[in-house]
């Protein structure tokens, strides 16, 4: 099965996005293929590299930017979203003018074409929040 | 990319309490530029984002009900209404907005966007889509 995953939420905040992660790596363990797992509302803020959770809690995003390197999947941020809550790449930080960037390692951002595209090639878009 | 599916966007939330509402009106109006047969449905609070005369100047945020209005520019003219939710809240259609759109089909005819729906032919809508955008 072809599954698109959307994270609405924010990390720690919400157990929406463990709840994401979890399937997501559940789902390449049986087998499955994650076509995109896009990031949307607060859901943005699962992408910053600047968290430092303390040492005995779950690092979030350091586990999607792993699981990104160990499968190849596509953690695609929306720009608008992203834009609104202050998460940065280097070609947002160009183009807004910010004085740095925090976009984690594995994901990247763009519009939200990009979870219509997933709805549309995917068997299963699973959504995750509120 | 030339496949269409049947879109359902479901919008549960009041306008401005929290961002959902806005940020999936967004995805609609991208959305609509990728072709597929879309579908957008209003239930719980969520029926709040098409009242008339939305007024935000007290809450120093952005007033975006107009927005809803080019929806039917965009071809996204099939606003689905749970009529549970309406009653829930003392609501009928004369609180919301007249929203149309133009039926190219008809010459052009002018037609209403909105359909108030029970919670069964909405369960019978979703069941018939292929993708649900939950909001």
């Amino acid at each position: 099965m072809k599954f698109a995953i959307q994270v609405n939420e924010g990390p720690y905040n919400h157990e929406a996005t463990v709840s994401a992660l979890n399937f997501t790596k559940a789902a390449l363990e049986a087998g499955h293929e994650i076509f995109r797992v896009f990031f949307y509302h607060d859901g943005v803020n699962n992408g910053t590299r600047f968290t430092s959770p303390p040492q005995d809690d779950i690092h979030i995003t350091n586990n999607w930017s792993e699981l990104a390197a160990k499968h190849e999947l596509d953690l695609v941020v929306c720009v608008a979203a992203a834009q609104r809550r202050g998460i940065v790449d280097e070609g947002e930080q160009e183009r807004q003018g910010k004085d740095g960037n925090n976009i984690a390692p594995g994901f990247r951002i763009s519009g939200l074409g990009q979870l219509v595209e997933a709805g549309i090639q995917s068997e299963r878009l699973v959504v995750f929040g509120d | 990319m030339s496949e269409t599916k049947k879109f359902m966007y479901i919008n549960r939330k009041a306008p401005y309490g929290t961002i959902y509402a806005w940020e999936s009106l967004e995805v609609v109006l991208i959305g609509a530029a990728f072709e597929q047969d879309v579908s957008v449905a209003f239930v719980d609070d969520g029926i709040y984002q098409l009242c008339k005369d939305q007024d935000t100047t007290g809450l120093g945020i952005k007033n975006f009900s107009a927005t809803y209005r080019a929806l039917g520019d965009y071809d996204v003219n099939k606003l689905y209404i749970e009529k549970e939710s309406l009653d829930a809240r003392g609501l009928t259609l004369d609180d919301l907005m007249p929203l149309k759109y133009e039926d190219e089909n008809d010459d052009w005819a002018e037609k209403d966007s909105i359909h108030v729906v029970s919670s069964q032919e909405l369960a019978e809508l979703f069941e018939q889509s292929d993708v649900l955008f939950n909001f």
